[in-house]
């Protein structure tokens, strides 16, 4: 604990990124409003403002500069004030861009409500027409519309606002479609409500946040769109202007009097880019992902963020795992999920680290080579030594050299874990020559190798399979050879069984025994299962709440386990053709890693508990030659 | 994988006969007579019930389409009578210039698009993904078409870099590198705005990437990051990112119309925008039509290319 706090100022990128995000947001967003909110203020309180006529010329006072006298912003070039006629502009902008929005939104959305809730042939219908307008490049379709209506501030505003009501339908049909089919709407069909009013009484509140999120995101485009349309000359005709017009007669005066064009089209950016940041603020608001800071994109290694570790115990094993602390950091809670792990493995030795989900076990496995998602991951004590090497300490090249060349890995599932974009072969000739300097035909000759090796038929074919056209079974064996591509000391083997068939189970389990044997690797092999462990380990480790609670030989610990928690979780495992043993769940859930209780872990559970086990901290003791346990009392000791 | 692309430009058929549907009849439903139109106010009865029936007129709107569309599959547009030449003609000259400006502008906006959303993903958080992001939300806000003027002010005003119009010198122009130097300040500036789009889109795709199962991998196997970042995770944004590059394209291209008239690009977009104020409506029929057609074929090659990147779409 007291580490952790000594850490925490060094600690930025563990911790609240998602939460730094939103405030940046924010503020941004709070600049837009304040934006907005200004331009709206004056542009509703232009014809209270003393301002000159926008319309009044005064050829003597042509193209005056910004900062002439009585004219702000100049003139342009037949004398009429740019100040006034912004803001009269900025009024007919967003007059038209407003009641474009909201045309868009009453049809897209009526549309989008019908084609959600009648489904079938009315959507199918609907939705073709919808499709048929968006093959249509956008403002080519908003050009062809006013060509038919012809040229106007009006005319524009209706083809601004056809082009965008497939938006509107597409978003409300899908967010319908979702609501159609709930439990309320059933209920109200039950009882014999007539379909408006469930769509109107029912649907129509829920859809509403969506309808109104698109309304934000379009509004912009809406108002650049007109101004553009304004801008060609097909908009606003004179003497009516918005920003958009002014911005096309000031055009023509771009060489000799630029600052016509420039106040205008600046306006316009004003306006859009506030209502932007406005209408992203409310999403991001709205967006539970973000919200959650679930976006976020792991780094190549898990930080380490650990106070300077003491000596190291005396060497000899392959894998000496000491103290390793690695925890979660969301948002202001801490996640421990392993907390305070040791074991060894020697070198050919095979070791199962055994737990119910959410033990710590995978951690644990993944915080080895550093490949615990940082954020929010940070390994926070101990020390990881491979070959008397501390993992934790080395450099990301030297690290790298270590992944997938002396230390292999085997993950669950194989249909997440293989890239679906590229070849087996492709990646197993990859993890082949980012350890070897092969050329790739020697590096494909050792593919196929490979893939002999772990028993896939017609290998040579295989290598151009891409993982979707094999089986489970047959996924897990490219798995598995790219592992054993660079002869590892080390296989680090999490729950590789678990997403396979029973049958396919055995035949993977069978092959990973005989590649280490024949290889002479050691194996770390994570798993839920008992039954798993005692066919395939020399040694068992069982952890619980993020601590082994026991560590022995395989056989011992299955015949007089010494922990209780080991004993229930034995007697967990079914024996085949033995119908008559009970199956003992254990009672309750482990507790939850960010609320740890005082001592033993397991102690609610536990149904010899006394008071001494939630004294204090118990340490993992020998119990025997080769095994320990923590537990205060043990089932089976030595003595 | 032929097949799948025989497929799909099969699928583009309806599509296409759609939108003939859709711009033959909003042509046809313009009001006012266009027999009366060409001969003029003082024209007799005759002469008109006479024009309308050599132009076809006088049948239902179904035949009258029909016949239009076995013309268009024929290459005729019918004749512009303000230019007075025939509008495939005009339609496939400006067509070139404006395929030239669209497509600079996608090569542009799909490199600097996907270059900048993989940075910022990489640096999430750091001042590059703030910068860009700013960038960007910047870009998208801008109107293109003000954002040339102040590209003409600066660069060819003050600066004198580059030429403020047109797509080659009128005197002793030509060639490519002549027309390079009249494409950069159009083609940049139809990019930004696509560019913000695909920077913002790449970003998201490649953060909920590096999240995947098969990037762990990728890092337990001990490959370099970069080759972890620009090989494994680059080709999985890029499936979810091409669709929308394809419907850039529809932006592109509509937004030319701006870029066209600002840097007075013999194009398509400132022919229709002439066009729509001299009512010359077989040519805006011919140039929408064209252009849309255009749109659909981008699409089908976001398709295709789509299809190509991820082997599991190919069935």
């Amino acid at each position: 604990m007291s580490e952790a706090a000594t850490l925490e100022p060094r600690a930025p990128a563990s911790g609240r990124p998602s939460a730094f995000r939103l405030l940046v947001r924010n503020r941004l967003a709070a600049l837009g409003l304040g934006t907005l909110t200004l331009i709206v203020a004056l542009v509703l309180l232009a014809p209270l403002l003393p301002l000159p006529d926008p319309d009044a010329t005064a050829p003597a006072n042509r193209l005056l500069r910004p900062g002439a006298a009585g004219h702000p912003l100049g003139t342009d070039h037949l004398g009429r004030d740019l100040l006034s006629r912004l803001l009269w502009g900025a009024r007919v902008s967003i007059a038209v861009g407003l009641s474009a929005t909201i045309i868009a939104a009453l049809v897209g959305s009526l549309i989008g409500l019908v084609a959600g809730y009648a489904g079938g042939r009315i959507d199918n219908a609907l939705m073709r027409g919808i499709d048929l307008v968006m093959a249509f490049p956008y403002i080519l379709l908003a050009l062809a519309i006013v060509a038919v209506l012809g040229p106007g501030l009006l005319n524009a505003l209706y083809a601004i606002a056809i082009v965008n009501i497939p938006f509107f339908a597409r978003n409300i049909r899908g967010v319908t479609l979702g609501f159609a089919r709930r439990e309320f709407v059933d209920a109200a069909r039950l009882s014999g409500a007539r379909p408006s009013t469930i769509l109107f009484g029912e649907i129509m509140p829920n859809v509403l946040p969506t309808i109104v999120i698109t309304m934000t995101t379009t509004l912009g485009w809406m108002i650049l769109e007109t101004a553009g349309l304004s801008f060609l000359g097909l908009g606003a005709q004179p003497p009516q202007a918005d920003l958009g017009s002014m911005l096309g007669e000031g055009r023509k005066l771009l060489f000799t009097a630029p600052h016509v064009s420039i106040i205008p089209g600046l306006m316009i950016f004003a306006l859009v880019m506030s209502v932007n940041l406005v209408g992203d603020g409310i999403r991001d608001f709205l967006d539970p992902r973000l919200k959650s800071g679930a976006l976020v994109a792991p780094g190549p290694a898990t930080a380490v963020m650990r106070a300077p570790p003491g000596e190291a115990a005396a060497g000899g094993a392959l894998l000496a795992v000491e103290g390793l602390r690695t925890e979660f950091h969301v948002g202001p809670r801490v996640h421990k999920a392993v907390g305070g792990v040791d074991f060894r493995i020697a070198s050919g030795e095979r070791l199962g680290l055994v737990g119910e989900s959410g033990s710590g076990k995978s951690v644990t496995a993944l915080s080895l080579m550093r490949l615990v998602p940082t954020p929010p991951g940070v390994i926070v004590a101990g020390r990881v030594l491979f070959d008397g090497e501390d993992t934790l300490a080395l450099r990301r090249r030297a690290l790298r050299r270590l992944r997938g060349g002396r230390v292999a890995y085997v993950f669950q599932d194989p249909l997440t874990t293989l890239h679906p974009l590229f070849t087996v072969g492709d990646q197993i000739v990859e993890a082949l020559r980012a350890h070897r300097p092969v050329s790739r035909r020697e590096a494909e000759a050792t593919a196929i190798d490979l893939l002999e090796k772990v028993q896939i038929p017609a290998a040579r074919n295989r290598l151009a399979a891409y993982p979707h056209e094999l089986s489970g079974g047959m996924r897990q064996r490219v798995c598995i050879a790219m592992a054993l591509a660079n002869d590892p000391d080390l296989i680090i083997a999490d729950e590789p069984t678990t997403a396979l068939d029973v049958t396919v189970q055995a035949q993977v389990l069978d092959l990973m025994r005989r590649l280490a044997a024949e290889q002479g690797s050691a194996v770390l092999f994570i798993t839920h299962d008992f039954g798993v462990v005692s066919e395939l380990c020399d040694r068992v480790a069982v952890m619980y709440a993020g601590r082994i609670v026991e560590i022995g030989p395989t056989g011992e610990v299955l015949k007089a386990p010494a922990h209780p928690y080991t004993a229930k979780l034995i007697d967990c495992v079914p024996i085949l053709g033995d119908p008559g043993r009970r199956l003992e769940a254990i009672d309750g859930l482990p507790p939850p890693v960010d609320r740890l209780p005082e001592g033993c872990h397991f102690a609610d559970r536990c149904p010899y508990a006394e008071a001494r086990c939630r004294a204090g901290d118990i340490a993992l003791e020998r119990v025997g030659e080769g095994r320990a346990a923590r537990c205060v009392k043990p089932l089976w000791s030595e003595s | 994988m032929w097949g799948y692309i025989g497929k799909r430009l099969l699928a583009t058929i309806p599509i296409l006969i759609g939108l003939s549907i859709i711009v033959f009849s909003m042509m046809a439903l313009i009001p006012g007579d266009p027999a009366t139109a060409i001969l003029g106010a003082y024209a007799t009865p005759e002469n008109v019930a006479r024009l309308n029936q050599q132009l076809g007129l006088d049948r239902s709107l179904p035949e009258q389409y029909l016949t239009w569309a076995g013309n268009l599959l024929q290459g005729d547009m019918g004749r512009s009578y303000a230019l007075n030449r025939p509008v495939s003609d005009e339609v496939s000259e400006r067509f070139g210039a404006t395929l030239i400006l669209a497509g600079a502008a996608l090569v542009l906006c799909s490199v600097f698009g996907l270059l900048a959303g993989v940075v910022a993903a990489v640096r999430q958080f750091g001042w590059t993904d703030r910068i860009v992001t700013f960038v960007v939300l910047i870009g998208i806000s801008m109107p293109s078409f003000w954002l040339g003027l102040l590209m003409i002010v600066l660069f060819a005003v003050q600066l004198r870099w580059l030429p403020a119009s047109g797509m080659y010198a009128v005197y002793g122009g030509g060639g490519l590198a002549d027309l390079l130097r009249h494409l950069a300040m159009p083609a940049v500036t139809l990019a930004v705005v696509a560019t913000g789009v695909i920077a913002r889109l790449t970003r998201t795709a490649m953060l909920e990437i590096l999240r995947q199962d098969y990037i762990r991998t990728a890092r337990a196997k001990g490959l370099p990051e970069r080759r972890v970042i620009y090989r494994h995770a680059f080709k999985a944004a890029l499936v979810t990112v091409i669709p929308v590059i394809g419907i850039q394209a529809g932006f592109v291209l509509g937004g030319a119309v701006y870029i066209e008239t600002v840097f007075q690009w013999p194009g398509i977009g400132r022919m229709l925008v002439n066009a729509i104020s001299t009512r010359d409506l077989l040519l805006v029929q011919g140039g929408v039509l064209v252009v849309a057609a255009s749109y659909v074929f981008f699409n089908l090659l976001a398709d295709v290319a789509q299809t190509l990147l991820d082997p599991r779409l190919r069935t």
